[in-house]
């Protein structure tokens, strides 16, 4: 009984450490980026200024009082090559609330499903081009309320643009992978990459649309790893 | 051509080019404000017929900005055919009937290949619908003087070419040519043939004007350098061409300002384009696009190329006032001309100074329509002018040079 016992915690302790591994760290940005503007026609259109949401500013450079920034795609670059892994069948969802689009920034992983909503009581259009070979377009209208419509791009691409033309200041970024291990920074610059990322050494790049790209080798031990990123805007 | 006749077919031909520039102006807010693809769909807007647009949808954001230009678009087509028809006399009337049957016809064989093609084949049906309505159209007028015919049915081509291109710009705006997508390259077209179609609608207005007729050549006196006046005004003019090429080819990138300040270029007189300088120029960029060198010099070539045609354009009227005199009419064009082309050069620095104020940048393509037709009809009033000197100089009609088409 006790082997048996021995044995169960053995195979939780196995599994723990193959299903939970976190890679955790902070991306941080130096250097004084360009102050956000104010999106003034949020609160002008005679629609979008009935569900603004407060003051709609760009969100660029997101910083927080630490100098964490935020918006940050964190991923595995190197290390993986060979390796293939499911497609989770959670759905990631772009959302189009107070005329902007929620989040800024997402990533997903390749073939991954793409919920885009439309929260707003009227239309948006939904313009998407990608660059990358493989991923395909489209230009969608979503009219009314609640409208969802599912998508998905099938090869990995850093900062496929969605736009909506009927309100032009609506933009935002999804990056697409060939592996389930990447995070988006948080407001405090934080990120978390779970999953059963295999211990091993890898190269971990953090990509941000504007401040550009750094990358940092890695060793996951025991499931775990720390990562901290510096990204720099050099001065004008 | 100073019959009650003739006089209210120039009217029309000038509200034909003024619905035209107005129409240039549209377009251009479209891209000035970057909502040319609000609208997914075309010919439908929305699944709906054109025409039948719901008005809450078209009263909404960019969707507002698109419609109006494709509805406006589709009023100056019906003018171009009236105007096609009026100047090609009932002679026209043979070909109209054939155009429009055959654009019916095609448009019934869209019908029947199924619901995709619906609104394609029924907006096809209208355009033949109204060319046919305009061949049966019963009343007997002899054609106007030659080349006006052919002129009003080389309009009547390009306007459903532009139609066309409009369209496909929306519709194949996901298809790539290389590195280029097919949306920025038929916009930038679409944005230059826009302008080459509004010069074309200002000639035949200006070729039907009663003034052209009746100026004498009065005001000129003999001089030297005629041949420079020529020169000045075909560099000017050539010049303007570049411009519109090079704005449109900015324009249509939709890259926001590759530039943000002036008369500096990133605080030097020629910026710094190697890899780090354009990383920090996209880092302290607040728009969404990201700049590239390529991007940068087309807007240094933009700048050389204002002042280039400044300078032509100023030559041309300092040498068109040496050789025919401070009063004559083409002194009188060339003068205004100068004026519209500084103007022109202002507002393309307001833009600078504004962050690109989609109000500023659309006067700035109105603008640079109206400066390319007045040295086009320079270009055609010393051409002639050339043609009869010097024996019947004192005879020689001086054409109404104060921008025909404004009148």
């Amino acid at each position: 009984m006790n082997t048996m016992k021995s044995l169960a915690v053995a195979v939780s302790a196995t599994a723990l450490s193959l299903h939970a591994a976190d890679v955790t760290g902070k991306v941080s940005l130096k250097g004084t980026p360009p102050p956000e503007k104010v999106i003034a026609a949020v609160k002008t259109d005679s629609n979008c200024g009935k569900v603004a949401q407060g003051e709609a500013k760009t969100r660029v450079y997101v910083v927080g009082p630490d100098g964490g920034l935020a918006n940050t795609v964190v991923y595995v670059k190197k290390g993986l090559e060979g390796k293939t892994f499911p497609v989770p069948s959670n759905k990631v969802e772009i959302d189009q609330v107070g005329c902007m689009y929620m989040p800024y920034i997402s990533a997903a992983m390749a073939g991954q499903t793409i919920a885009i909503k439309n929260s707003d009581p009227f239309m948006h259009n939904v313009n998407v081009q990608p660059k990358g070979a493989g991923n395909k377009g489209f230009n969608i209208a979503q009219a009314t309320k609640g409208k969802v419509d599912e998508k998905t791009f099938d090869k990995p691409e850093l900062g496929i643009r969605f736009a909506c033309n009927v309100h032009p200041w609506m933009i935002a970024y999804l990056s697409t992978f060939d592996s389930p291990f990447f995070a988006v920074s948080d407001d405090q610059g934080d990120f978390a990459i779970k999953g059963d990322l295999p211990d091993g050494k890898y190269t971990l790049e953090a990509y941000h649309q504007k401040a550009g790209a750094v990358t940092q080798d890695i060793e996951v031990k025991n499931g775990k790893a720390t990562a901290n990123f510096t990204l720099e805007v050099k001065a004008q | 051509m100073d019959s009650p006749s003739s006089r209210s077919l120039y009217r029309f031909a000038v509200l034909t080019a003024l619905a035209t520039l107005g129409l240039i102006g549209m377009g251009g807010l479209v891209t000035s404000k970057g909502v040319g693809m609000a609208v997914p769909d075309w010919p439908t807007s929305f699944g709906y017929n054109m025409f039948a647009l719901p008005v809450d949808q078209w009263f909404h954001g960019g969707v507002f900005d698109e419609h109006t230009h494709r509805l406006w678009a589709s009023t100056v087509g019906l003018l171009v055919v009236v105007l096609t028809r009026w100047l090609g006399g009932s002679p026209s009337r043979r070909w109209l009937l054939l155009t429009g049957g055959m654009e019916l016809a095609a448009g019934w064989g869209l019908l029947s290949l199924g619901p995709a093609w619906r609104g394609a084949g029924y907006f096809l049906c209208g355009i033949g619908g109204v060319v046919l309505l305009a061949g049966l159209a019963w009343f007997r007028s002899a054609p106007a003087s030659a080349p006006l015919p052919a002129l009003g049915w080389t309009a009547f081509g390009l306007v459903q070419l532009q139609g066309l291109l409009g369209g496909l710009r929306v519709v194949l705006d996901q298809w790539t040519l290389g590195n280029v997508t097919l949306g920025l390259l038929l916009g930038l077209i679409h944005g230059c043939l826009g302008q080459g179609f509004f010069v074309l609608l200002g000639v035949i207005a200006w070729r039907l004007s009663p003034a052209r007729g009746r100026q004498s050549g009065a005001a000129m006196r003999s001089g030297t350098g005629g041949g420079c006046v020529s020169f000045w005004i075909g560099a000017g003019a050539a010049l303007v061409v570049f411009q519109l090429v090079l704005g449109a080819a900015m324009r249509h990138q939709h890259a926001g300002l590759a530039i943000p300040d002036f008369p500096m270029a990133y605080g030097r007189w020629w910026p710094a384009l190697d890899a780090e300088a354009l990383v920090r120029y996209n880092q302290h960029r607040t728009d969404e696009s990201t700049v590239t060198a390529f991007q940068i010099l087309l807007q240094m070539a933009h700048r050389a190329g204002a002042m280039a045609a400044l300078a032509a354009i100023a030559l041309a009227w300092r040498t068109s006032v040496r050789r025919y005199g401070r009063g004559s009419g083409i002194a009188r064009g060339t003068a205004l001309w100068l004026a519209l082309a500084v103007v022109q050069a202002l507002l393309g620095a307001t833009i600078l100074w504004t962050n690109k104020a989609a109000d500023v940048a659309t006067a700035h393509v109105v603008l640079g329509a109206m400066t390319l037709l007045t040295g086009t009809l320079l270009i055609l009033v010393v051409r002639k002018l050339r043609v009869s000197e010097p024996t019947e100089a004192s005879r020689i009609p001086v054409p109404a040079l104060a921008h025909p088409v404004a009148r």
